[in-house]
């Protein structure tokens, strides 16, 4: 049990996929323009993360070496599918602002490169907790990310008034702020580890 | 027509840079833009291997998923193709043109999870599109992806001489300097009115 929170909580912070392995990016920026985004966005990968890991965990002596990486892709992508309709049919206002990255959770590198790292060659519950604590890590730092985008740019947090709206920038919420924004929170939490 | 062509073309190249406004294909736009020699290489790439890969799924879509109404294995199809695609690309490369392959081999595995292929396969969908706007469109959008790369690249080769915090080393720097390019961007929008 102590093994599996240790797995857990390396996830979230010593190989944080989005600020340590730099994995993911994409949906990382495209998603995060505010903190609820973010968010839904890393529960959604993170939903992906603990089933693929706990099949390909399971089938790992049935997969024959050679054609491993398909087989992954195809137990992936019939996860990503599974949350796209259920997201289509019982949140469509988020399943829309998420749009096209969530069939693109197929190409995250953190799932891919967590069945191949880790599912493959440990058992059914490490690999479960690899993919809870993987996820968490992936969704805390997206709701961070989204959090300070959205306050900086139009002075909420999920929604919340923090300070007035005019005194923010909406650029924070635009493009070049998800790059600025990452660039930074990448930053301090170097600071912060190497300290 | 011509003129909704043209019109396509502008938009994915500068108003909906793929890179800058719709942040497909990062990982790789971070990994191999240290030089600008592997930028090329790498843009050339994903050009070859978009172009091929949008008209397959294109047709796959319309030929086999609409008509028998199988759309929700849409994902699942379009990766499986694209994986499969970009080894027999190389494949054929390696064979009919040597020297074409040892410039874009190193790339070529890497593109399988590159999501600018799948994102791109998907949005023309999406967008509605026919063949010849989808193609073109695919075409226009990794020439997009090429360019963002060559001035990423060449901004990064000039940055590696420069002093900058130890914290900032690296991919916090690129990541801002790539936010400040997305805000050049930013100034092309609006354009794609005068196509409409």
């Amino acid at each position: 049990m102590n093994n599996n929170l240790k797995v857990l909580i390396n996830g979230i912070i010593k190989e944080n996929p989005t600020f340590v392995l730099l994995l993911g990016m994409c949906p990382t920026l495209a998603t995060t323009s505010s903190a609820i985004n973010g968010m839904s966005m890393g529960l959604a990968t993170m939903f992906v993360l603990i089933c693929s890991n706990m099949v390909i965990s399971m089938l790992k002596n049935v997969i024959p070496d050679m054609v491993r990486i398909p087989a992954y892709i195809v137990v992936i992508a019939t996860f990503v599918t599974i949350i796209e309709m259920v997201m289509n049919a019982y949140v469509p206002a988020l399943a829309d602002s998420l749009g096209i990255f969530i069939p693109l959770i197929v190409v995250n590198c953190i799932v891919l490169g967590r069945a191949e790292a880790f599912a493959s060659k440990n058992g059914v519950f490490a690999s479960i907790f690899d993919g809870a604590g993987m996820g968490l890590g992936f969704t805390l730092s997206l709701t961070v990310l989204g959090a300070v985008r959205e306050l900086m740019g139009t002075g909420k947090i999920f929604s919340t008034n923090i300070y007035p709206e005019r005194y923010g920038s909406l650029l924070f919420v635009l493009a070049p702020g998800a790059f600025i924004v990452l660039g930074y929170l990448i930053a301090i939490f170097n600071k912060l580890q190497h300290k | 027509m011509t003129m909704e062509l043209i019109g396509i073309i502008i938009v994915a190249i500068f108003v909906n840079n793929v890179v800058f406004s719709q942040f497909l294909g990062i990982c790789p736009f971070l990994g191999v833009s240290k030089k600008v020699d592997t930028a090329i290489g790498m843009g050339l790439a994903v050009t070859f291997v978009l172009t091929i890969a949008t008209l397959v799924t294109f047709l796959l879509q319309k030929g086999v998923l609409e008509p028998y109404g199988l759309e929700y294995l849409q994902t699942i199809t379009f990766i499986l193709v694209i994986a499969a695609l970009v080894q027999m690309v190389e494949i054929v490369l390696k064979k009919i043109s040597p020297a074409l392959y040892q410039a874009l081999g190193v790339f070529l595995p890497l593109i399988t999870t590159n999501c600018v292929i799948l994102g791109v396969a998907i949005l023309v969908i999406q967008k509605d599109y026919n063949l010849l706007e989808s193609v073109i469109y695919a075409i226009a959008t990794a020439l997009g992806y090429a360019m963002a790369l060559i001035i990423f690249s060449s901004i990064r080769e000039q940055m590696a001489l420069t002093k900058i915090p130890k914290v900032m080393e690296g991919i916090p720097i690129a990541l801002i300097t790539a936010g400040i390019i997305a805000m050049a961007f930013m100034g092309f929008s609006g354009i794609d009115q005068v196509f409409k």
